[in-house]
């Protein structure tokens, strides 16, 4: 348990609800130890506001979901906070103390906050060892200078391969080790992602949309993988759509929409919130919201398979 | 030109017909058994026909070789000379002033490893080597170089050619950054396409003996169908596949060299749509030609036809609706395949009027031309902003004036391309989505 | 209530705000560059192109080229005369040892650190060449001793690495393609230019003999004469057993480096931001250090190669221009890109092979119809089309994994 300045055992869910229980059921309601701390956070595309966030604190040690309907800003917010997009000035967000308003997105994540991304980014025709062996910080072999004398990284290198190798077991991709990350299944990536971002000793874990085109019984073992993190002291913000999961795993709930905050609470509480339920009528309210059949992994993953092509033909 | 200040320079590759041919006839190519020395006279208005040049056998010190006799050559039409051998060693190279224009006068070699006595050259001849041979710079200038003329009318003159050159320059552009915005594609044979204008207006004047105008309408349709044709045959199909952008733009970098390659077949040197000096007209200190003046109008005219096109018709909206975002303007209706149709034909179509105008009014085309050529629009469309249509126009505009422009400010005509390229790296430091790019699109 | 993660009727101006950040990342995303190459021929998108038999054809007749190929050498190299195809075989076994071809192969490894493992679009490799020949030949006429000469024309290289590589690398990929084209052809302007013809020798250049002298004087081959099979050369000198020794020398010495390189975690390093710039941000790399390190690296190389080019011969910058860096592309996906072996039989099937085309039109089609000239024009034109088709149908060239084709990036 890193860190923490209470002495609560978060890994038992009374902790985290008694921790929790003090904090108000409103946007940008001050948490008893944040881990990340935003203040005036905008981004503008084109004439749009995508983002427009006053203040949020995430708290350490548990897990926040992140929600919103489509078009909500959550994305371009987690782009914003882990440094791969540039916010308008006078925003500043702090992490773990440690201002990195100003930083790269490498930097941020050498900082100890890891991101996964929406659309998963494995390494296709790398081998799934070699995906997780690029998570590894401070590897003396990735210096030019040191990297063809194997004899300076050989036996760092050789703790890192055992690293990753009880990683993979722990996610059950050990025996896919040595296929390229670009055969593994849409679920399996995601799993990757995950083990690959742990590689790194994160502090913090970003997830964008862990869940998102992954079969039924793969859901159940990343939820469980989810919570695990959170049980060894990580803290955890994801976005999700599925509001089951975040129902079953979240010990917070901040809900976004138009760019801005506009509920926070524990997630029996806020989705009854008025700001919530507009929200998201406001967005889908010729949508049926019953059709569970979207959420069969074969539809699911050919409207990603849509998506992922045309973000490609645009990139 | 009103100004005459050269000196002169040079030769680019020199490649033609087969072995042993004679020097006064035909330019000779290099081989296992022989060498070439060639060279271009050129004052930089006029290339000198009936020049001697004496070439001599010297041995290491620069004495002439025992037995060895000089010999001479004569330049042509087109002021150049070549000299072959079959026996490697170090030749002395010089001009024979008698022969040279009233008015034109040899200079001493810059080079110091070169120089040779008097205004002479000394080379070592190597057999085989470069198949063009080997290229001998022989210093020339007016007499007059800096009589007749001033900064600013110099000023002046340099201006009009630099407008002519950035409208002929954007109306080529203009369809480099269409299909770039409509497809993500940087096409690397589209310069290839100015040659095949330039080459196929100098095939229906000079062997069809068309009339030059209605030649360069039918060029321009040719070339369309051109465009229409390879959308068509190679890159719907391709796309269709699904090839990735990179794989497609090293697509176009074989066809850019197959392509210079069939133009070498027809004509390996400089070609020039019409012979003979065209009239032209004073207008205060800036001469120009009548066929500069209607191919400047031909261009304003049609770059201002697509401005409309492309801001006030449907299908103008529909494209830049594609280059903005292809997906989106997909899903609302729009046939994308149509759109990139039509954009691959009219800017093929373009690119060729482009080019048969600027074979005609400029300098002529190569078979290489292409890629000077291709560097300025890459510089143009990238300082405009890559994808936009009227970025690639002001870009055009601006570095076919710094290009002309940029000598009457003291730099050395040599490097008047390179001072576009410099532009265009500087700019991308400061402001990475060109001038009226979105900074969105550069990610 | 029940909320669900269906996402496709929601095209507010928003949502597509958002998605069009996360697919393409904020900064540059070449991601799709070499990795697209070595991939794709599989054809899962649009259906192959070629059914499978005619795709197992093209496999059989490019073997049968390939032992043709071999077998006209060998029978050249022992010397049994057939003729015309002889005299081809003696042409393709001279080109195949040439120190030119091993030049252009120690380019093509450079190029194959840019574009094969890190995804570098560097269309100006025969810039960081000729930059590396002027700094090097330049020095030795100056009097410079050959050590230093040689730093000195890495040195070069390197800081047009640097020059080029700020403003473009953090920019998506194709602005790198631009910037180096563009710059490789302003250092010939400048090489030609007549304005520093006391140093440069403007077109003409600078002859061999000026700056060859410190090589040839490190040979401890003797001189005369000496011959193997078809193949005669003087021991030392321009055209000499030396310069092939050499140059091939540094062609297995950048092999052996490009072999540690590529297995070590730096490597691992470049081929991951080939793969995905941002996966490999997301880990806390510094992915411009790392792309930067590579350019100048490739470049290095590529000085190294442009020194190789102008020993046997001289600096001449029209032959140091983009043709060279389009021959570099085209043997490097020959060969295959990403491999440590591709790039040198890339470069000299690349050679040979345009011999081969070059000798088989001239001899076997009518002077009439295509002289000696035009069957060398015709050779270009076959390598301009065989790119294309190369690109198209097999991207992983000769050496690549076939492993690689079976999805798409």
């Amino acid at each position: 348990m890193p860190e923490s300045t209470t002495n609560l055992d978060l890994s038992q869910k009374s902790a985290r609800v008694e921790l929790m229980s003090g904090v108000a059921e409103e946007p940008g309601s001050a948490k008893p130890d944040p881990m990340l701390t935003v203040d005036n956070i905008t981004r503008h595309f084109g004439g749009i506001t995508a983002v427009d966030v006053t203040h949020l604190e995430v708290q350490r040690g548990i897990i926040t979901a992140l929600i919103g309907p489509n078009g909500a800003g959550k994305t371009t917010f987690f782009n914003l906070i882990t440094g791969f997009d540039k916010p308008s000035p006078g925003a500043s967000w702090t992490f773990d103390g440690q201002g990195i308003s100003k930083t790269s997105a490498s930097r941020v994540a050498r900082a100890g906050m890891v991101r996964t991304f929406q659309l998963t980014k494995a390494l296709n025709r790398m081998t799934v060892l070699d995906n997780m062996m690029l998570g590894a910080p401070g590897q003396r072999g990735e210096r030019l200078l040191s990297s063809w004398l194997q004899p300076l990284w050989s036996r760092q290198e050789k703790d890192i391969e055992d690293k990753a190798l009880s990683l993979l077991e722990r996610f059950k991709l050990l025996e896919k080790k040595d296929d390229f990350a670009g055969s593994l299944s849409g679920g399996q990536r995601k799993l990757l992602e995950m083990a690959r971002a742990l590689m790194t000793d994160p502090k913090m874990i970003m997830l964008d949309e862990p869940m998102a085109g992954v079969n039924p019984a793969l859901t159940q073992s990343l939820l469980g993988h989810v919570e695990s993190l959170r049980d060894e002291g990580m803290t955890v913000l994801f976005v999700e759509h599925d509001m089951h999961v975040v129902r079953h795993i979240s010990d917070w709930v901040v809900v976004m929409a138009e760019g801005k905050v506009v509920a926070e609470g524990t997630a029996k509480n806020v989705m009854a919130q008025q700001a919530v339920v507009d929200a998201y009528l406001g967005a889908h309210h010729d949508t049926d919201l019953g059709d569970d059949a979207l959420l069969e992994d074969e539809n699911f993953a050919a409207i990603e398979a849509e998506a992922q092509q045309e973000s490609e033909g645009r990139s | 030109m009103g100004l005459r200040w050269l000196a002169l320079l040079f030769v680019g590759l020199i490649l033609a017909v087969p072995t042993a041919a004679h020097a006064e006839d035909e330019p000779c190519r290099a081989s296992a058994e022989q060498g070439c020395l060639t060279g271009t006279l050129d004052t930089g208005e006029e290339k000198l026909e009936g020049v001697d040049v004496l070439i001599t056998p010297v041995d290491d010190k620069g004495a002439p070789k025992v037995g060895a006799e000089p010999t001479t050559v004569t330049t042509d039409e087109t002021g150049r000379w070549s000299f072959p051998f079959t026996e490697a060693g170090r030749y002395q190279v010089e001009i024979v002033e008698d022969s040279l224009p009233d008015g034109v006068e040899a200079l001493p070699s810059e080079n110091k490893l070169l120089k040779g006595p008097g205004n002479s050259v000394v080379v070592n001849g190597q057999l085989g080597g470069l198949a063009s041979g080997q290229p001998v710079i022989l210093g020339i200038r007016s007499e007059d170089y800096q009589a007749d003329s001033s900064d600013w009318d110099y000023f002046l003159q340099s201006s009009v050619n630099g407008l002519r050159l950035g409208l002929l320059l954007a109306l080529a552009s203009i369809g480099l950054s269409l299909i770039y915005g409509t497809t993500g594609l940087s096409n690397f044979a589209h310069a290839e396409l100015l040659t095949m204008g330039g080459f196929t207006g100098y095939i229906l004047v000079q062997n069809v003996g068309l009339p030059l105008w209605p030649a360069v309408a039918l060029v321009t349709v040719i070339c369309g169908a051109f465009g229409w044709v390879q959308d068509r045959g190679l890159w719907q199909p391709l796309r269709r596949r699904g090839l990735g952008i990179i794989q497609l733009m090293i697509v176009t970098i074989g066809m850019s060299l197959a392509l210079q390659y069939v133009f070498q077949l027809i004509d390996t040197e400089t070609i020039r749509v019409v012979t003979g000096i065209p009239e032209s007209v004073d207008i205060g200190p800036v001469g120009i030609t009548y066929q500069s003046i209607i191919a400047m109008v031909i261009a304003t005219v049609l770059l201002i036809a697509v401005g409309f096109v492309l801001l006030r018709t449907r299908i103008g909206q529909a494209t830049r609706a594609v280059a903005d975002n292809p997906a989106l303007a997909a899903a609302s209706g729009i046939d994308v395949d149509r759109v990139i149709r039509l954009v691959w034909t009219v800017a093929a179509a373009f690119a060729g009027l482009a080019g048969v105008l600027y074979a005609l009014v400029v300098n002529g085309v190569k078979w290489d031309s292409g890629l000077q050529i291709l560097l300025l629009l890459f510089a143009a469309v990238t300082l405009g902003g890559l994808g936009t249509a009227f970025g690639a126009l002001l870009g055009s505009l601006i570095i076919g004036y710094v290009v002309e422009v940029s000598p009457v400010f003291g730099m050395p005509s040599d490097f008047k391309y390179a001072t576009a390229l410099v532009i265009l790296i500087l700019l991308l430091l400061v402001r990475p989505q060109g001038l009226l790019g979105r900074p969105e699109r550069i990610g | 209530m029940v909320f669900n993660r269906k996402k496709t009727e929601t095209d507010t101006p928003a949502a597509v705000a958002e998605d069009e950040v996360a697919a393409q990342g904020v900064t540059a995303d070449i991601s799709e560059t070499a990795a697209a190459v070595t991939a794709a021929a599989g054809g899962e998108a649009g259906g192959p192109l070629l059914s499978s038999r005619t795709r197992e054809m093209f496999g059989y007749v490019a073997w049968g080229l390939g032992a043709l190929i071999v077998l006209i050498m060998l029978l050249a190299f022992v010397g049994v005369d057939l003729g015309w195809p002889t005299r081809v075989g003696d042409n393709m076994l001279d080109q195949a040892l040439d120190p030119q071809t091993a030049a252009v192969a120690v380019a093509v490894i450079g190029l194959n650190i840019h574009f094969g493992y890190t995804g570098l679009l560097n269309m100006g490799q025969a810039g960081f060449m000729l930059l590396g020949a002027y700094g090097f030949a330049i020095s030795i006429v100056e009097g410079v001793p050959l050590l230093f000469a040689v730093v000195i024309g890495l040195l070069a290289s390197a800081l047009f690495a640097v020059v080029l590589g700020v403003p473009t690398l953090k920019l998506r990929g194709d602005y790198l393609a631009i910037v180096t084209i563009s710059a490789a052809e302003i250092v010939r302007y400048v090489g030609r230019a007549t304005t520093f013809n006391e140093h440069t020798g403007g077109p003409q250049g600078i002859e061999g003999q000026d700056f060859r002298g410190p090589v040839t004087d490190l040979s401890f081959f003797g001189t005369g004469n000496f011959d193997i099979g078809s193949l005669d050369y003087i021991l030392t000198g321009a055209n000499s057993w030396w310069m092939r020794a050499v140059a091939w020398a540094v062609v297995l010495l950048s092999v052996g480096v490009v072999y540690l390189l590529v297995r070590s975690p730096w490597g691992r390093l470049l081929r991951g931001v080939r793969e995905d710039e941002d996966a490999i941000r997301s880990l806390g790399k510094n992915v411009f250090a790392i792309k930067m390190q590579a350019l100048v690296l490739g470049g290095l190389f590529g000085a190294v190669a442009g020194m190789l080019f102008v020993l046997p011969s001289s600096v001449v910058p029209d032959s140091m221009g983009r043709t060279l860096t389009f021959y570099c592309w085209t043997a490097l996906l020959l060969g295959g890109a990403a491999t440590v072996f591709g790039p040198v039989l890339g470069s000299i099937l690349f050679f040979v092979v345009r011999i081969l085309v070059t000798g088989i039109a001239d001899n076997t089609v009518p002077d009439s119809v295509l002289n000696t000239q035009q069957a060398g024009q015709f050779g270009w034109i076959v390598i301009g089309v065989s790119l294309m088709l190369l690109v198209i149908f097999r991207p992983q060239g000769v050496l690549g994994d076939k492993r690689e084709l079976r999805f798409n990036a």
